[in-house]
């Protein structure tokens, strides 16, 4: 186990020394922030002044070695278009950004895997035939379509919802939280929805095609024969024995929300990483990107790292298999 | 007693029944409340409601007094600024000579962004506890009219907050400044959470009437157009800022009032004109942009009325200068394009030695000015009918500026709104001999005019209004018949706002709160 852990450690680190260099090496082909910095009216000389105190002057190889030097400590610099460190602006988002993506994760799984099994039990019904098409909008429609289409329909129209921003939050010490106030709630109500709908509808779909899988098995004809409830049959041998895919799905996927909110924080501009990533992006704001890039694929390590730890806690014959071996 | 407490409540109803929130979404955030920390447009003028500049302008944008009441040139390098008496800080200290003084050596000091507005300065001087003198290097005779963006601080105030200086981005040593303020503007910082909302709130001791009932500002950034829109239509704020232009329409009809007026900002088309040979273009070993007529004939070939109709949905007014009207040295007479004609272009072509045209590249930025790739692909179309193909490359503007400002192009759109409001600003630019010192910096193509630099030079110090308007003028028309630029048009400002908001418009694109009427 411990062995596992840190074989798995040490992949993480040659992983994110990767996505450092990869993310370094592209940014310098991104643009010029000296331009943005100093605005119209700066002179040459200024403009070499400013690069020099920047270290943008600096061979590439010296540059990066700073850059994950630094990194390691956690610093990336200062903000070039906003003057402050990297850190503290991420410290800021990351809230909003984790709040948002584990509010439509949990939806995503309380809606999909409840509509997954009704689909695979109910096969062929109209019942089942309408999850599985409305299913298919939701993996093919693009995220900022359903935002926008839900900001007309339940902001615009009926004017249910706010239609951007995060509304009233809580400060709790360094952490703010929409979760402990109803109009937090109202502002989360949306955003969270677009951002769960493709998961939701992967996680249904899935649930259905493992459940019709395990439903043909020995086992749970033999668990009938045995005379068990439906109930004690469905829920009891059958789910439990589908979530080893849907685990690691949803795993993956919740590294994918936290990444990928970048679309729907832009359309109901929710104050997260993304929204940040998105404008560092248009001004060129290095430090920002390389951090977020950085984060992101720190993030999706841990999330690979806690998600093969949860297989021995859902399969017992990875258990079995490893306690074996070991003799 | 009794009495007096149903007074009290009277003029509590009274005042709570007044009271008015303007909630305002903007496309982006003001970056930090320090006013010398960025000279960009958004910042100062929405600090401009905070803090206030000696010199201020009205919705004309006309130069009136703002924090100084009068001035004059006392001698060719020396102004004097008479203060305005009785002007109190949002935390209730007196404004005096010191803090004026504090204030324009902050913003020409150390981290400053604001230089290029400070920079004749030689040396700024308390003369008594209401006058200032600022020496410049050289007569400069705009002085005032470039302090209409630097705003006065406390010195007290910032020495206690230890913000003598603006943070400087190159060191990162953040500072109180830029989260709060305390400025003599008619509106005070309540609470600012960057990049979701800053509140500001009625400064009741400001000196001067208040023109508008707007008691409480919440100021909101939604980078993202539709979402900006939604949030107009479905009542969650009052006034939003900008407006896509295909979204003007259906504003209107559902109820709303969009406000479109000209900006300061003239878009306009370079060449390359100093090269020997075009850097990508077909023809070899001359450069066919060095010919006024080639020039010319592109000028004619661009169907200006089209561009506005077509891609601008009407909001922008073709120009034939390269300043807008608002700018001090405009000159309406000029202000004429030749008529669209692709036939007489093609004769110039061919008189020019290309009756069958040429190729050449053309750079766009494509997210900088309102719908600038597709003004550049109506651009290219145009001159496809009269043999000219152009190549166009169109980018994102943090590529297209480094790559313009090493002059790697040969035909360019660009955009300019002059910072200090003066013609001035915009030939020593874009139309000046690029030189060492900064002359010249933006104009990309190298357009170069021995008469007309000398006539910049002449402009920067003469002190004779009517003399400098003249000199200004024949600049101008020169440059003109020379065809130096292309001038495109001035894209157009677009606010929306509920039909009970109303909120003048200058051309500066400045959003005025105390101005701000709500019913």
């Amino acid at each position: 186990m411990l062995a596992f852990v840190l074989r798995r450690l040490l992949q993480a680190v040659a992983v994110m020394l990767a996505v450092a260099f990869i993310a370094f090496m592209l940014f310098q082909y991104v643009g010029d922030p000296v331009t943005h910095l100093l605005g119209q009216d700066a002179t040459p000389e200024q403009r070499d002044t400013l690069r020099a105190d920047l270290g943008l002057d600096a061979p590439f190889p010296v540059q990066f070695a700073r850059f994950v030097g630094n990194a390691v400590r956690g610093e990336f610099g200062l903000s070039l278009r906003q003057g402050r460190k990297v850190s503290t602006l991420i410290a800021e988002r990351l809230p909003a950004t984790l709040e948002l993506s584990i509010t439509a994760a949990l939806l995503a799984l309380v809606v999909g895997v409840p509509m997954g099994v009704v689909a695979a039990l109910k096969r062929g019904t109209w019942l089942s035939q309408l999850l599985m098409t409305v299913s298919l909008l939701g993996v093919s429609l693009p995220t900022f379509l359903i935002g926008i289409l839900l900001i007309l329909v339940f902001a615009v129209w009926l004017n249910w919802f706010p239609s951007f921003g995060r509304g009233e939050v809580v400060a709790l010490g360094a952490w703010t939280t929409g979760w402990l106030s109803a109009d937090g709630w109202k502002h989360l109500v949306l955003p969270s929805v677009t951002l769960a709908i493709f998961q939701l509808t992967l996680i249904m779909r899935l649930v259905r095609a493992e459940m019709l899988e395990v439903l043909r098995t020995d086992y749970i004809k033999f668990a009938r024969a045995r005379g068990l409830s439906d109930g004690a049959v469905y829920f009891g041998h059958a789910l439990k024995n589908t979530l080893v895919p849907v685990i690691t799905i949803t795993g993956l996927q919740l590294g994918s929300l936290i990444a990928f909110a970048i679309i729907t924080e832009t359309v109901f501009q929710w104050p997260g990483m993304g929204l940040l990533f998105i404008q560092a992006v248009s001004f060129a704001d290095v430090p920002v990107m390389a951090a977020y890039l950085c984060l992101i694929a720190l993030i999706f390590v841990l999330i690979n790292l806690v998600v093969d730890l949860l297989y021995f806690a859902v399969d017992p014959r990875l258990r079995v298999e490893r306690a074996a071996a070991a003799h | 007693m009794g009495k007096l407490f149903v007074i009290l409540l009277f003029v509590l109803a009274g005042g709570s029944a007044q009271a008015a929130t303007l909630r305002v979404a903007n496309q982006g955030d003001v970056l930090s409340m320090d006013p010398h920390s960025l000279n960009e447009a958004l910042q100062l003028s929405f600090l401009h409601n905070v803090y206030e500049p000696l010199v201020d302008r009205d919705a004309a944008l006309r130069v009136r007094p703002g924090l100084a009441v009068k001035w004059e040139a006392v001698a060719p390098t020396v102004w004097r600024f008479e203060l305005r008496r009785g002007v109190r800080f949002h935390d209730g200290t007196p404004f005096g000579a010191d803090d004026a003084v504090f204030s324009l050596e902050r913003a020409a000091g150390e981290g400053s962004d604001l230089k290029s507005h400070t920079a004749a300065f030689k040396a700024v001087r308390e003369v008594d506890a209401h006058t200032i003198e600022i020496e410049t290097a050289a007569p400069f005779p705009i002085l005032p009219e470039v302090l209409s963006e630097v705003y006065m601080m406390s010195r007290a105030w910032c020495v206690a907050q230890k913000a003598e200086r603006p943070v400087d981005r190159r060191k990162g040593i953040e500072n109180t400044a830029s989260f709060k303020a305390n400025g003599t503007g008619p509106f005070r910082v309540k609470e600012r959470q960057p990049s979701t909302r800053t509140v500001l709130v009625r400064h009741a001791g400001h000196w001067a009437s208040r023109a508008g009932n707007v008691d409480e500002v919440v100021f909101m950034p939604v980078g993202n157009g539709s979402t900006r829109v939604a949030a107009l239509l479905s009542g969650q704020v009052d006034v939003i800022e900008p407006v896509p232009l295909q979204d003007v329409e259906r504003l209107r009809a559902a109820g709303l009032k969009v406000l479109q007026g000209p900006e300061l900002r003239t878009v306009f088309l370079g060449m390359d004109q100093y090269r020997d040979e075009l850097l990508d273009s077909s023809v070899k070993g001359r450069n066919p942009f060095k010919d006024r007529r080639v020039r010319e004939a592109f000028l004619r070939a661009i169907d200006i009325d089209t561009i506005r109709a077509r891609i601008m949905r009407g909001a922008a007014t073709p120009t034939a200068l390269m300043v807008a009207p608002g700018v001090q040295g405009f000159v309406a007479e000029l202000n004429r394009r030749p008529p669209f004609d692709p036939e007489a272009a093609k004769r110039l072509l061919a008189e020019a030695g290309y009756p069958e045209g040429f190729e050449v590249g053309m750079n766009c930025p494509n997210d900088r000015y309102v719908n600038d790739g597709a003004i550049c692909q109506a651009v290219a179309a145009n001159l496809a009918r009269v043999g000219v193909k152009v190549r166009l490359h169109a980018e994102t503007k943090t590529t297209y500026f480094p790559k313009i400002l090493r002059r790697e192009t040969s035909f360019y759109l660009l955009g300019w709104t002059p910072g200090t409001y003066d013609a001035h600003n915009a030939l020593n630019a874009l139309i000046s001999t690029p030189r060492e010192a900064g002359q010249g910096q933006y104009n990309i193509g190298g357009y170069s005019n021995a008469r007309v630099d000398a006539l910049i030079l002449a402009i920067q110090s003469e002190t004779d209004a009517a003399r400098r308007r003249a000199l200004i003028r024949e600049a101008f028309e020169i440059h003109q018949a020379e065809v130096g630029h292309i001038p495109l048009h001035q894209q157009a400002l677009a606010w929306a706002m509920k039909p009970g908001v109303d909120l003048p418009q200058p051309a500066d694109n400045a959003m005025r709160y105390h101005w701000a009427v709500v019913k």
